[in-house]
């Protein structure tokens, strides 16, 4: 078998395989945190437990409802927006008059509530999450195999992400969405129900956590911990695409999870690493983030 | 000031408005009307309230109390955006054009808030500029032309009560003119509109009424056409 600058094809584009799939879920994941932050100007920490509440809705609906995964990935994002909806009204919407370090505290302490609870009822051994039949199997590719079910998470993800962006872009609320996130007051001086919209903003951006959840549900074992272990990794994304940039927090996303597969192959101790060591070069070089515009 | 009965065919009226920021008193008991179909004007010096009274009517300010009717109803308890549906429309005094949006992502922006506003062909044919730099982003613009987006946007929505503050600030001359000849425009279509204003010599070319504003109050009206026997006192308020 041929070698592609001393490395085996095989390991080479495995790694490569599970940097793109790690980045697709930094990148959905950092884009509804990109979008909260945003409009709400909360920094959302209670995303990675939104996360988790997504794989464990889906595996509490297949086990005690028998819905498989398919009607799931519309079902949980759905009642975990609908969990977030009410954080919003009760919790969220009295802090947006203060200074971002108040939305961070209260979403940490609510993130850290989520996931004890979770713990304190499943425990913190992973629950097994069938990969439906449709998407097992997998495709020799020659110079390596390519597992179904990983196909589907990339293309999946963006799909999420390619529908978001044009959402925002392409359409009036999307509009309305943006000139929100430069002058809400403006905005409802013109006629726009802002509170509705922000409560919206957020459920979208909480039911993307969970999408993602769903997803990774196959692929890591569903359990309470699956969220903190990555939120810390995509707000190291979201610092290096630059906060509440839409289409930045996507391309770092995939960009990032494909450098840390590199990183891997070529320089395994520093596979963990390698994020927060270009997010310290670019919060030196360009602390506003590398599509984010300096305020 | 004028602390009375009614105008009969007041479109806007305003009757002990006041108005805070924080613990600062802004407003201390604005009162006027804006008949239907005029041109009135707030003048007054830098500071003196004019552009809060603005705030204030549009829902804004947090906090404000008074009396504040339009067409008939009391709108001051309401949040701004259903004080927008009434037929309210705002031209903020920073013109307020989004960046993250192009010049007619701009236009488009405000939703239509009752039937009569005019189409986006009419709008442009008002704005000739928009047209032609529709897909600019819309702080891209210069002044002037970002000036006339703030006021075309508004005009799409069939808002019969304008409030400008300060259309004219910045502006070179000739754009100057050009606004005044627009709200000329506007007011023979049967538009109402509120303007705030520093510059006297503007508001003399447009206006059928001025407030003059000091100090949160409104210490004086005077019909446009009054104003030659007026002169000393307009001096006297303005230093014009």
């Amino acid at each position: 078998m041929f070698e592609l600058i001393g490395i085996p094809p095989q390991a080479l584009f495995g790694q490569l395989l599970l940097g793109l799939i790690n980045g697709a879920f930094y990148a959905v994941l950092s884009l509804g945190l990109a979008l909260i932050f945003g409009l709400l100007n909360i920094i959302n920490f209670t995303h990675g437990a939104q996360y988790m509440m997504g794989a464990f809705v889906a595996w509490l609906m297949l086990r005690y409802a028998g819905i498989g995964y398919w009607p799931s990935l519309i079902v949980a994002p759905v009642v975990v927006a609908v969990v977030g909806i009410v954080i919003e009204r009760l919790l969220l919407r009295r802090l947006y008059h203060l200074d971002h370090l108040y939305g961070l505290l209260l979403t940490f302490g609510l993130a850290l509530i989520i996931e004890g609870t979770f713990r304190q009822i499943y425990g913190i051994s992973g629950q097994p999450y069938a990969i439906p039949k449709e998407l097992s199997g997998g495709y020799d590719l020659g110079f390596m195999f390519l597992p179904t079910y990983r196909a589907w998470v990339v293309l999946a993800s963006l799909a999420a992400c390619l529908g978001t962006w044009l959402l925002i872009e392409k359409t009036r609320l999307g509009a309305y969405l943006r000139a929100g996130t430069e002058n809400a007051t403006l905005v409802r001086a013109f006629g726009v129900n802002v509170p509705v919209m922000v409560t919206l903003t957020y459920g979208f951006g909480v039911a993307l956590a969970a999408f993602a959840g769903v997803l990774a549900a196959p692929i890591y074992s569903v359990n309470p911990l699956m969220g903190s272990n990555l939120i810390i990794v995509v707000f190291a994304v979201v610092v290096i695409g630059g906060m509440g940039s839409i289409l930045g927090s996507v391309i770092t996303g995939y960009a990032l999870g494909l450098i840390e597969g590199l990183t891997k192959v070529f320089y395994p101790e520093a596979s963990s690493t390698v994020i927060f060591i270009i997010m310290a070069i670019v919060l030196l070089i360009k602390p506003a983030g590398l599509f984010g515009r300096a305020t | 000031m004028l602390d009375g009965p009614r105008v009969a065919d007041a479109l806007l009226t305003v009757r002990g408005l006041n108005a805070w920021y924080g613990e600062s008193h802004i407003l201390h008991g604005m009162d006027f009307d804006v008949r239907r179909g005029e041109v009135a004007t707030l003048l007054g010096r830098n500071g003196a309230g004019k552009s809060t009274t603005l705030k204030s009517i549009m829902g804004i300010v947090p906090r404000r109390t008074g009396i504040v009717d339009f067409d008939g109803r009391s709108i001051i308890g309401l949040p701004a955006n259903r004080i927008a549906r009434q037929g309210l429309g705002y031209v903020p005094e920073e013109r307020g054009i989004f960046a993250s949006l192009n010049v007619r992502e701009n236009l488009l922006l405000p939703p239509v808030v009752r039937p009569g506003g005019m189409t986006l062909d009419e709008v442009h044919a008002l704005f000739p500029p928009l047209l032609e730099r529709s897909s600019s982003q819309g702080t891209k613009l210069s002044g002037g032309e970002q000036q006339m987006l703030a006021i075309a946007r508004i005009l799409r929505t069939g808002a019969n009560l304008l409030l400008l503050d300060e259309p004219t600030e910045g502006l070179a001359p000739v754009i100057v003119q050009q606004i005044g000849a627009i709200i000329r425009q506007l007011k023979a279509k049967g538009l109402t509109v509120l303007l705030v204003e520093q510059n006297f010599h503007f508001a003399a070319t447009v206006a059928d009424r001025h407030y003059i504003v000091e100090h949160g109050r409104v210490i004086d009206a005077i019909d446009n056409d009054q104003i030659p026997v007026n002169r000393q006192k307009l001096q006297a308020y303005l230093g014009v």
